[in-house]
């Protein structure tokens, strides 16, 4: 923005409009540059080598296009009120509402089922599911300051646990649902367990790599995991012992309800056992926060050298929150495996971890109502563009630049006191610390 | 003084980093009840012995032996870092103050106490379900941090940001966290840094309870008028050496120390003010 | 011995291109301390656009192979490193100095935003070359193994290391050089001393997006087939190899890149291929364990 400060102000400069123009102009060429070669030109495999085509048309709207918009957006940018942009605002204005527009979240999600279609509560349990995810992963990321890359290693943990555990023993989901997130949180810590001195970046890379390797390996271990094609006929959860299906059972609850089977009693039963694991699991973090082991976890944020001048563990309270992050990971995939009926190595791959750890940043480190927007915002949204498949992606990412650049501290950004003598003071997010681990 | 084994006794500290000898054969007591100042010209080496007392760097050789008032001895050099303030019960401030700038003060206070609050991982972990006795222990933390705010009259800010405070206040609530750990050696770099002359004579004030209340003291300190004033007994280290030991007019008198503040006249622009001091 | 040997070639010849990739990561990295996501994706983008170079050179007519790749270096390269400059003015620039996670999601972003905009430009399908520089000689022949060496990878060594070597030219020797290093030490400094930052930062990109297309152009040529997604596999070696290296540090990326080509061929060679990501990985891990700042990093001193 300090480019154009003529643009406030105004005086001994061009007109505004030749500046626009002449700023819209530039930003034509260089689309134009971008664009001549991937968009203007088509390639085509053919028998032997390539084909081309041109698509000059194409080209020129693009660049056109790219100038409409550079000239809209500085015109915009001239012509805002002064004082806070627009985006804060309407952040702080989610802040003060904070606990309004939580119970009314609450209350919308606790009765979506009774107003929402199919298509809806499924899209809801996908929702749900990354809202859970986030959650886990604030844990690790918003609360301890730890970057992890490769959270998805956990959600595949549980995922693969429930589906081998059901299919080879027979066990039942509300049995397994507890193993899996064990399973998760002991992968956790022994990851953790090396990789946790390792500071910033390093520590990055590592938990990616440790993603990939977990993929990688669910892919060629065949024998144990299925390979690529994964695990099927992954048994539907029950409800104190009832199944749901259509077979008309004593043991189904359609026929120990006496009412007609519908797929739609499952789909609900499914997003009621996503929602309450997500409650669990905002339940379970919100406690910790207010307990010594959570303020630790953000004591080691802000200050790592302090936390061990003053007698804490640091390896330890890393790994707890390491380990529970994984653990909530870890019932999460089991609800996965349950929900699919299927799992396989595609469902974990790095843009999943990348998926939930931007729902984290954008919802702001360590708010949980902003974890639950985010996740609303960006699922929900990228399901508007379902029906345009190709740019659903690219469409995307476009939304996590603007949205980071325009909220680089996320939706919900301040942080709460976990304790105090008098009332609670909300603190400003630019004294709060990302961590550097 | 008395017949009992030093609080802390330094035998033969050496540190080196590459080839340079930060400090070189030093060997020193600070006794239990007292004030133990270490001076010297900027570089002399001060901030690594703490950092070597404190956990943050392992001697290349040498001794650091804490006697516990139970009579327990340690050995410094060998404990994991954060044995060194959970277990041997040392604690410190840092020179460029380290407050948990996001969280608030009382916070900063509670997370000092945080082995008193939660002893093992999976009592801190049990408190989740409200399993535990954590409940009473929050109680006494928060009579425990309530009790030093009162101490650094920060009890009116104590919902406020550590971030927030102006610079003194951080300075003396660095302190306080330190306290809140119960130790029986407090290790101060530098706690009179950047701190006017009246908030300077608060700082004395607060030290010299704080060595009243039994906790013994080891402090890093420029400002003379402070360690002239409140210390029982002053080391004087120089290019890593200690070059002179004893009651605060022994040193005040001793030709060495003259000469390493004066003498040399590559010493630095805080020489002159020490000298004067010391004059 | 022989099937060592070539595993050996194979491998350096795979580590050259890991380690011009990884020049770009590390060198933004130790300037503005973000890891650049996005930029196996300007790698992918390289290679396409020298796709793009040749068939268009060749529906023109210019039959000479080295002709035909010198100009298509040169367009490619530029064309990248606007596409380096670019992602950085948009994505990174107005996060300058803000929270550490922010820049971060943000190259992710821009990552996704350039493997979709090729996948829906170009298409999903596999893209592939006929090879333009066949041949070889043989090294040495026993028990009748013969190990090759190919003309391909002669080029693609000389070429890494020509490129390499004026790399170092202009970080030790010239001015903009001299304001990189400048700004790697303390960028508020550099800023109080004059350095215009912004641009620096901005060139910084356009070198390793150059730097990328050249290994792009290299990957492409070797292994005659692309598609949109080459960009996060490479990336994620490429990244893996810099932090192996010891992150900022410039011969340590390129040493990166040689290890972990190697342990990736010779892996190959002697265990299991589907497994080399795994050793790969696990390799970075250990020397993590061991060395926390890397093979040539340097030592993250704590200061108290």
């Amino acid at each position: 923005m300090s480019k154009y400060p003529a643009a406030l102000g105004g005086k001994s400069q061009p007109p505004a409009l030749v500046r626009v123009v002449r700023d819209a102009g530039l930003s034509a060429i260089v689309a134009f540059g971008l664009f001549a070669s991937m968009i203007g030109l088509r390639l085509f495999p053919t028998g032997n080598g390539m084909k081309l085509h041109y698509r000059w048309l194409m080209l020129a709207a693009v660049v056109v296009a790219v100038f409409a918009g550079r000239v809209i957006m500085l015109t915009w940018r001239a012509n805002r009120p002064a004082g806070t942009p627009q985006p804060r605002r309407i952040a702080e204005a989610i802040n003060h509402a904070g606990k309004y527009v939580g119970a009314v979240f609450l209350i919308a999600a606790a009765t979506l089922p009774l107003y929402g279609g199919r298509y809806f509560i499924d899209t809801g349990i996908l929702v749900m599911t990354y809202v859970m995810l986030g959650w886990g992963l604030t844990i690790v990321v918003g609360l301890a300051g730890l970057l992890d890359l490769g959270y998805v290693a956990f959600y595949a943990v549980g995922a693969y646990s429930y589906a081998l555990l059901s299919t080879t023993y027979h066990l039942g989901f509300w049995t397994t649902l507890p193993i899996a997130g064990l399973l998760a949180a002991v992968w956790g810590i022994l990851l953790g367990f090396p990789v946790l001195r390792l500071r910033g970046d390093y520590l990055a890379i590592v938990t990616l790599a440790f993603g990939e390797i977990i993929r990688v390996v669910l892919i060629n271990w065949t024998s144990f995991t299925g390979g690529p094609n994964g695990i099927t006929d992954i048994p539907r959860p029950t409800l104190f012992g009832l199944k749901f299906n259509g077979s008309g059972d004593p043991d189904t609850f359609a026929a120990f309800f006496g009412i007609d089977y519908s797929l739609t009693q499952r789909v609900v039963f499914l997003y009621y056992v996503i929602f309450g694991l997500a409650l669990l699991t905002n339940w379970v973090s919100l406690r910790l926060r207010r307990l010594p082991l959570g303020r630790a976890w953000e004591a080691l944020r802000e200050d790592e050298i302090a936390c061990r001048a003053l007698g804490i563990n640091v390896t330890v309270t890393k790994l707890t929150a390491f380990a529970i992050g994984a653990m909530f990971g870890g019932f999460a995939g089991a609800f996965f495996a349950t929900r699919q009926a299927f799992v396989s190595p595609e469902s974990f791959n790095f843009g999943e971890s990348a998926l939930v750890l931007a729902i984290v940043v954008l919802g702001g480190l360590g708010s949980q109502l902003g974890v639950a927007l985010a996740a609303v915002v960006m699922i929900g949204g990228s399901e508007l563009f379902r029906d345009f498949a190709e740019y659903r992606m690219l469409v995307f990412g476009v939304g996590l630049v603007v949205m980071m650049v325009l909220r680089p501290r996320g939706l919900v950004s301040g942080r709460t006191p976990s304790i105090a003598l008098g009332a609670r003071k909300e603190i400003a997010a630019e004294l709060v610390a990302q961590g550097r681990g | 003084m008395s017949t009992q084994a030093p609080l802390l006794a330094v035998a033969n500290l050496t540190m080196r980093f590459g080839g340079l000898t930060a400090v070189s054969a030093l060997s020193f007591q600070a006794r239990s009840g007292e004030i133990t100042a270490v001076i010297g010209p900027n570089g002399a080496g001060k901030t690594t012995v703490f950092n070597c007392i404190t956990g943050f760097y392992r001697p290349t050789s040498g001794g650091l032996t804490l006697t516990r008032p139970d009579g327990v001895q340690l050995a410094l050099q060998s404990l994991p870092g954060h044995r060194i303030a959970r277990t041997a019960k040392v604690a410190r401030t840092f020179q460029n103050i380290r407050l948990f700038a996001g969280m608030t003060v009382l916070e900063n206070l509670m997370v000092a106490q945080h082995n008193m609050m939660m002893p093992t991982v999976i009592g801190g972990l049990l408190a989740v379900f409200g399993l535990g006795s954590y409940r009473s222990k929050q109680r006494v933390a928060i009579d425990r941090a309530r009790h030093w705010l009162n101490e650094i009259g920060l009890l009116n800010r104590a919902d406020d940001p550590a971030g927030a405070l102006p610079y003194g206040a951080q300075r003396r609530l660095e302190i306080a966290r330190a306290m809140c750990t119960g130790p029986v050696l407090l290790c101060l770099d530098e706690p009179a840094a950047g701190l006017n002359p009246r908030e300077s004579d608060e700082l004395s004030d607060l030290l010299m309870r704080i060595r009243g209340d039994g906790c013994s003291l080891l402090l890093i300190e420029h400002d003379m008028g402070v360690v002239m004033r409140i210390s029982d007994h002053v080391v004087v280290l120089d290019h890593g050496k200690k070059i002179s030991d004893g009651t605060p007019t022994e040193v005040r008198n001793d030709p060495k120390v003259i000469a390493a503040y004066l003498g040399e006249g590559d010493e630095d622009e805080e020489t002159p003010a020490g000298a004067e001091a010391a004059a | 011995m022989a099937y060592a040997l070539q595993q050996i070639i194979n491998g350096v010849t795979l580590g050259m291109i890991y380690g011009l990739i990884a020049v770009g990561y590390t060198m933004v990295y130790g300037i503005i301390g973000m890891i650049n996501f996005a930029h196996g994706d300007i790698f992918m983008i390289g290679a396409f656009l020298s796709l793009m170079g040749l068939t268009v050179l060749s529906a023109l007519g210019i039959t000479s192979v080295p002709l035909a790749l010198a100009i298509t270096l040169i367009l490619a390269c530029g064309i990248a490193a606007l596409y380096g400059w670019t992602v950085e003015r948009i994505a990174y620039r107005p996060l300058r100095g803000s929270f550490r996670l922010a820049p971060l999601i943000s190259a992710i972003g821009m990552s996704i935003v350039l493997q979709n905009f090729v996948q829906v430009s170009q298409g999903a399908r596999d893209l592939n070359l006929m090879p333009l520089i066949p041949g070889g000689f043989k090294v040495m022949e026993q028990d009748g193994f013969v190990v090759q060496l190919s003309w391909m990878q002669v080029m693609i060594s000389v070429t890494t290391l020509v490129m390499l070597a004026i790399f170092t030219w202009l970080v030790t020797k010239t001015s903009l050089g001299r304001s990189m290093r400048a700004c790697e030490q303390d960028i508020k400094m550099a800023t109080l001393l004059g350095i215009d930052t912004d641009r620096t930062i901005s060139l910084t990109f356009v070198i390793g997006a150059a730097l990328a297309t050249v290994a792009g152009m290299m990957f492409l040529l070797y292994y005659g087939s692309i598609n949109f997604y080459i960009g996060f596999s490479a990336g994620v070696k490429a990244f893996t190899a810099a932090v192996l290296g010891g992150i900022g540090s410039l011969p340590g990326a390129v040493l990166g890149g040689l290890a972990i080509g190697l342990i990736e061929s010779l892996w190959s060679g002697y265990a299991s291929v589907p497994y080399k990501d795994v050793a790969a990985f696990s390799v970075l891990a250990i020397v993590l364990i061991f060395m926390p700042s890397g093979l040539l990093g340097r030592a993250d001193i704590e200061k108290v």
